[in-house]
């Protein structure tokens, strides 16, 4: 009975399975998919090494402290860093007294109260607070771009495929349209060509315009590549300021696993050892 | 044992060192599946420890140029209630005249102060027996015994140094490290 | 129940026969994974992921209850407070990647042991009631993993809450009322997730009362083995305890060195960048899908694509409920005597084409839902269904299989390639 049932809602099952199939094909067949604007003209991101890739790559103080640089000096009128907090930026080698005084003098106050009256105020930040965000509320931030959004950074490389290559392609991508592309899909106005972006046409104004935009104060040459290079790698450590940690630690717990599954594996087979030698010892018998 | 073995030939000799060498593997082996599932406990636990956010030192700023002799207020820092209390000379004078040899936690008046502001005792609200918050820091709360603070819920009483003079409290009302900004503010933490 | 010659727990400590006869704890330990049990001594490798999967639980039911100390399920919060988890709590970074990466870890086992219950026959008789018990398992875990999904309250997390609730919309008439009943609101907000949120703590340990009873079926007839034929004599068995303890142990460790691979060197692998993005009710990601270990189910419900009598949603919800559905009914299904399909041929190629299948659909339902991977997906779909309810009954009827060994001990001592693995080249050890 089950198995005259199962036949009959398999074959049902098979059957309508089929019929879209079939009307799937002929609509293929008739109408081939053709390809997207957005697909022949993406470009993925260029093949930029940093100094965290892979099991062993760490981050690189000095660059993220440049990378920091830059945010504070280029990204971070538009664009929050919520979920980072200066005292944070220890892990960049910021003593306490320079965390201490970045919070201090940083450009956009915290939001507060005023102890006398109880009206809104700001003061300056410390080190236990979070960026501040550099706008009160999304409308205002749309208000204020041309009511295009500019996403917090926090996680912004771990959000993104591709992750820090990706950010540095994306902020030296910037280009004429080519002449072939479709008049639709041309940059409207407050728009961008950059093939780097997913629908080619991005609402952030080119960020990095000048080599020497920033003045590194470890004298690097701020070239517009360097500049863009180091920003995305600051940006991949507030999106997972604890790699380097995790992967010291991967280590020694891959090791340590590795040995114990080899000991693991070598008293297997002691236990074992009986009676396959019982079963040898009946196989020679014969 | 060993010389038994050898006394009875090589065969069963080398037959018994397998026999152990195959226990020292199974040991090791179990030792490390041990120590292993003990080093995750590790995490597990010290999760539950104050965590990154907690720890960064809040600081907060008083202002102190509110405050009349005779006074006291009370804030918050660390989520933790704090008392900031302008003596006036009679309890300065009270706090100093007690012989220290007499105090269950001997401290006296210009330890728990700053040089200078020793009319301005800074206290954590916290009694040192379990935790409750003492009265005498509000107006026309209960000063207790001793014209300092007293905490309702076991009957300690401290004195106007904040030092624990009578009931249950192991030690005197901690003092937070803080410093005098300008001669009216002082940043705690 | 076990058999005869199983060993006897006889405490010796005083303290241990005081014990035994208050609260036999350590007799039930003795009788169900200690040298009580006789468990059939040909097992391969594919028998390791039983005990890994027991493993899996654990750790995701470990480390959840330390995120659930750190989590706030409010929809404003749970972002915040997941972030909050990975930068400010003591090794929360480690706690939370092990979880996520464990779930999928625990889905990868379960699917390898499904397999193996599947070429093994191992859903044969007298183990219905293992099997049966196995799928609700498998289903609990499909509901606790997708309700866990969505806790961060990131974009997939939203979107994968709107579209699977979404899918409870397709039932006629009163699919509408219950989507909504379900997501407590028009669309999935913070009812949504606070209840979510008590069902994903609920459900492992359900889970974990499913796995006793499942453990406890399976000890009434007690293991099978790569023959698929029965235990007769002692010579067919060893105690579980230490041969399959030392077999289990070493294997965990293997399992667990490839899970710390994920943990540490690539957490993010098996995830989505979108669950990094806020939830958004007024932007859908542009590619939306669920967790790999739900692709193949996704790819079934996106096969059907034209109304037949019944709405094409309609096809593609019952075809995806149906696709798991179906396998209660397996051991009814597949009436062949033979259990192992070392010894059925026939069959062999059959599942090979079902595993291949099964892929296409895993790669199918990763795709967006463009073709070619549709039309792929539906070949695979036609597939599916017709391997379990119209080639396994033929199949069962008419098929010719191979002499199976007398016993099991006969198996280890003249037929040792047949135990190896399921493709192993087939030595069948003809009656002598």
């Amino acid at each position: 009975m089950v198995r005259i049932l199962g036949f009959l809602v398999g074959l049902g099952f098979v059957g309508v399975a089929a019929w879209s199939l079939l009307w799937g094909a002929i609509a293929y067949i008739s109408e081939p998919p053709a390809e997207t604007v957005e697909h022949r003209f993406h470009e993925h991101p260029r093949d930029i090494s940093f100094s965290f890739d892979g099991p062993f790559g760490r981050y690189n103080a000095q660059q993220l402290q440049r990378g920091f640089q830059v945010y504070k000096e280029v990204c971070a009128a538009c664009h929050g860093l919520h979920y980072v907090a200066f005292r944070d930026l220890h892990d960049l080698g910021y003593s306490e007294a320079e965390v201490r005084a970045i919070a201090d003098q940083w450009q956009i106050q915290v939001p507060s109260i005023n102890p006398d009256t109880g009206e809104p105020a700001a003061r300056n930040a410390i080190p236990a607070d979070r960026f501040p965000n550099p706008y009160a509320n999304e409308t205002a931030a749309r208000a204020a771009n041309n009511n295009a959004l500019p996403p917090d950074l926090s996680l912004i490389v771990k959000a993104r495929e591709g992750g820090a290559p990706y950010m540095a392609s994306l902020l030296t991508g910037y280009q004429d349209p080519p002449g072939n592309l479709p008049a639709e899909n041309r940059p409207g106005t407050g728009l961008h060509y950059n093939p780097y972006f997913a629908n080619l046409n991005i609402a952030m104004p080119p960020p990095i315009t000048a080599d020497g935009q920033v003045t590194y104060a470890d004298g690097t040459q701020a070239t517009r590549e360097q500049m863009a290079e180091d920003v995305s790698a600051f940006l991949a450590w507030a999106a997972e300021p604890k790699a380097d940690q995790r992967k010291n630690m991967g280590i020694v717990v891959v090791l340590f696993l590795l040995i114990a599954t080899i000991l693991g594996r070598m008293a297997y087979k002691n236990v074992w050892y009986g009676p396959k030698r019982e079963d040898e010892a009946v196989q020679a018998a014969e | 044992m060993a010389a038994v073995e050898h006394s009875e030939g090589l065969a069963p000799a080398a037959e018994a060192e397998g026999v152990r060498r195959r226990d020292f593997i199974n040991v090791a082996a179990v030792s490390f599946a041990g120590v292993g599932g003990a080093a995750l406990l590790y995490p597990l636990i010290n999760q539950m420890n104050p965590s990154a956010d907690v720890l960064a030192l809040a600081q907060i700023d008083v202002d102190l140029s509110q405050i009349q002799p005779g006074q006291a207020i009370k804030t918050i820092f660390r989520k933790q209630p704090l008392f900031v209390r302008n003596l006036t000379p009679q309890e300065m004078q009270a706090a100093n005249a007690v012989p220290i040899s007499e105090l269950r936690d001997p401290q006296t008046l210009a330890e728990r102060t700053k040089e200078g502001h020793s009319n301005w005792l800074i206290t954590m609200g916290v009694c040192t027996h379990l935790g409750c918050v003492p009265l005498g820091a509000g107006p026309g709360e209960n000063r207790g015994e001793f014209g300092g603070y007293f905490c309702p819920c076991h009957g300690s009483h401290y004195d106007t140094a904040a030092r624990i003079r009578k009931g249950p409290a192991p030690t005197n009302l901690a003092v937070p490290e803080y410093e005098f900004t300008t001669d009216t503010a002082v940043r705690v933490g | 129940m076990s058999f005869p010659w199983a060993k006897h727990y006889e405490p010796k400590h005083p303290l241990m026969r005081w014990m035994d006869e208050r609260l036999p704890l350590p007799r039930l330990a003795y009788n169900a994974v200690g040298p009580g049990y006789p468990v059939p001594r040909n097992l391969n490798s594919f028998w390791n992921f039983g005990v890994l999967a027991g493993l899996a639980l654990v750790i995701q039911i470990v480390t959840g209850i330390v995120l659930a100390m750190h989590y706030n399920a409010n929809a404003d919060t749970a972002f915040a407070s997941t972030e909050h988890i990975m930068r400010n709590v003591n090794s929360g970074w480690f706690l939370r990647y092990l979880h996520a990466n464990g779930a999928s870890f625990f889905f990868v086992v379960v699917y390898i042991h499904i397999f193996r219950g599947i070429y093994y026959g191992s859903y044969k008789a007298p183990r219905e009631m293992v099997w049966m018990l196995g799928l609700v398992i498998f289903l609990l875990m499909m509901a606790t993993a997708f309700m866990g999904y969505v806790l961060p309250w990131g974009q997939m997390s939203f979107w994968g809450a709107q579209v699977i609730t979404g899918l409870f919309g397709a039932i006629p008439l009163v699919g509408e009322p219950i989507q909504t009943w379900l997501v407590g609101g028009f669309a999935p907000d913070q009812a949504t997730l606070t209840r979510f949120f008590s069902l994903h703590y609920l459900l492992p340990f359900v889970i974990a009362g499913v796995v006793i009873l499942h453990i406890w079926a399976l000890h009434i007839p007690g293991s099978g083995n790569p023959t698929g034929v029965d235990v007769k004599s002692p010579q067919d068995t060893v105690p579980f305890h230490p041969y399959y303890t030392a077999k289990d142990g070493w294997f965990a460790g293997a399992a667990l060195t490839v899970l710390a691979l994920f943990v540490f060197f690539m957490p993010n692998a098996l995830g989505h960048a979108d669950n990094y993005i806020p939830a958004n009710p007024l932007a859908t990601p542009a590619h939306i899908v669920p967790e790999w270990y739900f692709w193949p189910f996704y790819a079934i419900l996106r096969a059907f694509t034209f109304d037949f009598i019944l709405p094409a949603k309609l096809w593609g919800v019952l075809a995806m409920f149906g696709s798991i559905l179906l396998l209660f009914f397996l051991p009814w299904l597949d009436k062949s005597p033979v259990r192992s399909g070392s010894y059925r041929p026939t069959f062999r190629i059959f599942f090979w084409v079902w595993l291949l299948m099964l892929a296409v659909l895993f790669y199918c339902g990763g795709m967006p839902a463009e073709e070619p991977y549709v039309m792929m997906s539906q070949v695979a779909t036609m597939y599916y269904f017709a391997f379990f309810l119209i080639i396994l009954p033929i199949l069962s009827m008419v098929e010719r299989t191979l002499p199976l060994p007398t016993s099991i001990s006969e198996s280890v001592l003249h037929g040792k390639t047949t135990d190896a693995a399921p493709t192993g080249a087939l030595q069948p050890a003809a009656a002598e």
